[in-house]
């Protein structure tokens, strides 16, 4: 094997679960959780990655990106809309004038396979439209038949095509089958480029979970430890309910910092998550639940 | 825009406390001889608690009595099926009425509610689900052919660590095999075994078949002393457990004892590092170190002693000291003044002979015992703090650089309690538990416990098991 990066970290899985699980314990209340919930929507890339999407779809996903309930005028903006390439242009006009980014997947998402050509020419599709932000997927197969060489390159050649760009770098981890493999696809990623590395398509059977994202904030830690650089994490797939984003960020406040409690470092993909935060929201103002019929749904 | 910091949450349920709690002996409340009272406090706060009968040996007398007419008219006598019926009523009752029994070990002994309901509660309510199964099935735990029988009357004197959790690892499995029990809990935790009087009760066991008598030392020895007592099982100090090792001595009563510990937890380099680090967080701050597995003596390979030490360090910052009612509390209360200040004197010792301090920045409440999360750097085997126990949350590291050097120091102690070991090579993980001298060696994790699974020490740690069919030999006859 070729030795691209630090030597292979191996992480113990029931202790880094056990972790997670007393972590998933902290009490949110209150301050706290009115604090946690505004963070969690600015942290939010408002996703819809569906063969249905269409461009009235986006245009609608976009204005609840930008004002998510209006009338409300304290409540921000998501951080981004995360789009197929196809539809960056849609949402990249719906959002003109607003702070909130477009971000595009790439690269033969979800699966990866694809030829690099292939994948380069779907990124540099998206960047033509406008996006602001790439979500690329590593090839998984090469990963796991031991070809840390091809993940590596082709997350290096994205970066180089992204420039400036932002790129979030998907390790599917619920195809990687250990947090060994967590750990070492997330050094490689950082190693080769990546702005964020992140932990889902939501296309496989399990998403992001709280031990997976725990082993990468532990990458993300010992990255930042080593080259003084700090890289973001996002969280993906699976996201629904305001007790699970509170976790999130206890997992990152208490593995990373309060450094890493931003948009730019971190991310949380959803759709619906919006409308549970907001729900939450309001019965923190009011001591009372309004009715889902209440929340704008888009 | 506010910060993300995590607002009070404290637990909300107040258990019932009583102004006054009596002794509790032959199935009824009553008052101590000549009265005698003492207070409990919250260690968190010093605010008292309640009044609570002080047991004189006229007291000891009566409830030894009540145990011996119990376990002669009932206890010996009823279908082991029926013991189980009333095990599992305990255990029933534990469960439901944990959240007010997890509140009222943290009022009275200072550990976080997230300890208490979390770890004692469950497995105290675990450990009586578990022995009532028992309870109809002995003859599977004696050797074939042999008739499993009760001893007698067992006296149990249980420390202030984990009160529920330790009356539910003494008076279970004495049940279950037959006996019947005196309790004496620690002077500074007497609620929760008042509230187990109280579920004893209101699960209709037979009078005098548990008695449960509050008060200090004193009240132990008596008990321990007492003739009509047939086997004694004491969990606490080392040096009480001599004592009362002497007094015994001829008398043919039979003996288990628990005691002190100095755990060696080793980290091998090639292990996962920052899961030892969470590991070793838990093995000596859990329960603020009073733990009598605690991993007190951290012996990491010098080849990332410096890592370790960096990535602890920065890990013990994170922990959050402060009122133990809030679910967020890592660190609570110390237990009592007395241990407060006896933590205090060995932290000065390993000062004085050369460690160097390293603390978690935190400010301590203004009442209440504290004491921060503490290591101690450039320990060598001969200071104080590398030897004796110190029971609060402060961690001595050592450094090995070979397998058996790490053997060598993890045994140099005249304690054998337990151990922990950390590399990710399976066959070194084998060979190094296998030379440890302890009771229980725990690999690539700590302080995992199940009513299934013997606890127990070698050396001055004490002798014979609690938990699991070993468990169950203490107390059978024979």
């Amino acid at each position: 094997m070729i030795t691209l990066v630090a030597p292979p970290v191996s992480l113990d899985a029931v202790m880094l679960e056990a972790r997670a699980t007393s972590l998933a314990k902290r009490s949110i209340k209150n301050d706290a959780k009115r604090a946690g919930i505004d963070l969690a929507i600015r942290c939010i890339d408002l996703t819809t990655l569906e063969g249905k999407d269409s461009p009235g779809r986006v245009r609608s996903l976009c204005a609840k990106a930008r004002t998510p309930r209006p009338g409300y005028l304290d409540i921000p903006s998501v951080a981004a809309v995360c789009v197929y390439p196809n539809l960056v242009a849609v949402a990249k006009d719906a959002l003109r004038e607003s702070a909130v980014r477009v971000a595009s997947v790439a690269t033969a998402f979800p699966s990866g396979l694809s030829d690099i050509e292939v994948k380069l020419a779907d990124t540099a599709a998206a960047i033509a439209s406008g996006a602001d932000e790439i979500d690329m997927v590593i090839d998984r197969g090469a990963f796991l038949s031991g070809d840390e060489r091809k993940v590596f390159d082709e997350i290096a050649a994205v970066k180089r095509l992204c420039g400036p760009i932002h790129l979030k770098v998907i390790l599917e981890t619920g195809e990687l089958g250990t947090y060994d493999n967590i750990r070492r696809a997330s050094d490689l990623a950082l190693e080769a480029g990546a702005d964020v590395i992140k932990t889902s398509t939501g296309k496989v059977g399990t998403n992001a979970t709280f031990p997976s994202a725990l082993a990468m904030c532990e990458a993300l830690r010992d990255y930042a430890r080593r080259t003084g650089e700090r890289r973001g994490l996002k969280v993906a797939g699976g996201i629904r309910t305001t007790k699970q984003a509170m976790t999130y960020l206890v997992i990152v406040k208490e593995t990373l910092g309060d450094a890493w409690l931003t948009p730019e470092l971190f991310r949380i993909g959803a759709s619906s998550l919006l409308d549970d935060l907001l729900m939450q929201r309001e019965k923190l103002d009011t001591g009372r639940y309004a009715g889902a019929d209440y929340i704008p749904k888009d | 825009m506010t910060t993300f910091e995590y607002a009070p949450a404290p637990e909300s349920v107040r258990p019932q406390i009583r102004e006054r709690y009596g002794l509790f002996i032959d199935g009824a409340w009553t008052a101590a001889h000549a009265d005698r009272t003492f207070t409990t406090i919250d260690p968190a706060t010093e605010n008292r608690l309640a009044e609570v009968a002080y047991a004189s040996p006229e007291d000891v007398d009566r409830a030894v009595r009540a145990a011996r007419k119990a376990y002669d008219k009932y206890w010996r006598k009823i279908k082991p099926a029926d013991r189980a019926k009333y095990l599992y009523r305990i255990a029933r009752a534990i469960t439901e009425r944990s959240r007010e029994l997890a509140v009222l070990e943290t009022l009275d002994g200072g550990k976080p509610i997230k300890e208490s309901r979390d770890f004692d509660i469950p497995a105290s309510a675990a450990h009586f689900f578990y022995h009532a199964g028992w309870a109809d099935k002995l003859e599977w735990a004696v050797r074939a052919g042999r008739t499993p029988e009760p001893i007698g009357v067992c006296g149990q004197i249980v420390p202030w660590n984990f009160p529920l959790l330790m009356a539910a690892w003494k008076i279970a499995p004495a049940l279950a095999c037959g006996n019947t029990v005196v309790l004496k809990p620690a002077e500074t935790t007497p609620l929760t075994a008042l509230a187990l009087a109280q579920i004893v009760q209101e699960a209709d066991l037979p009078p005098g078949v548990v008695n449960v008598l509050t008060g200090d030392g004193a009240t132990g020895a008596a008990l321990v002393a007492h003739a009509g007592v047939d086997k004694l099982a004491f969990t606490g100090s080392t040096e009480v457990g001599k004592t009362i090792a002497r007094t015994i001595a001829g008398s043919g009563k039979r003996l288990t004892l628990e005691l002190g510990g100095k755990a060696a937890h080793i980290v091998f380099a090639d292990a996962p590092l920052d899961q030892a680090v969470e590991g070793v967080v838990n093995g000596i701050y859990f329960n603020q170190g009073h733990v009598c597995c605690a991993g007190s003596r951290l012996l990491v390979e010098e080849r990332v002693h410096d890592e370790i030490v960096a990535r602890l360090t920065e890990r013990i910052a994170t922990l959050r000291l402060g009122d133990p009612l809030d679910k967020n509390t890592d660190i609570g209360a110390i237990n009592s003044r007395a241990q407060l200040e006896k933590i205090e004197e060995l932290v000065r010792s390993g000062i004085a002979e050369g460690a160097t301090l390293v603390q978690a920045p935190c400010t301590l409440p203004g009442r209440g015992f504290f004491f921060p999360a503490s290591l101690f750097v450039n320990v060598h085997q001969s200071h104080r703090i590398a030897r004796e126990e110190i029971f609060g949350p402060v961690l001595s590291v050592l450094t090995f650089r070979t397998p058996d050097e790490a053997v060598e120091k993890a045994n140099n102690t005249p304690y054998g309690l337990s151990a922990g070991v950390w590399t990710d090579k399976g066959s070194k993980n084998m060979w190094v538990a296998q030379r440890l001298r302890a009771g229980v060696v725990w690999c690539n994790t700590y302080n995992q416990f199940d009513p299934s699974s013997p606890f127990g020490g070698y050396r001055e740690s004490g002798f014979g098991r609690e938990g699991g069919v070993h468990g169950l030999y203490e107390y059978m006859a024979g």
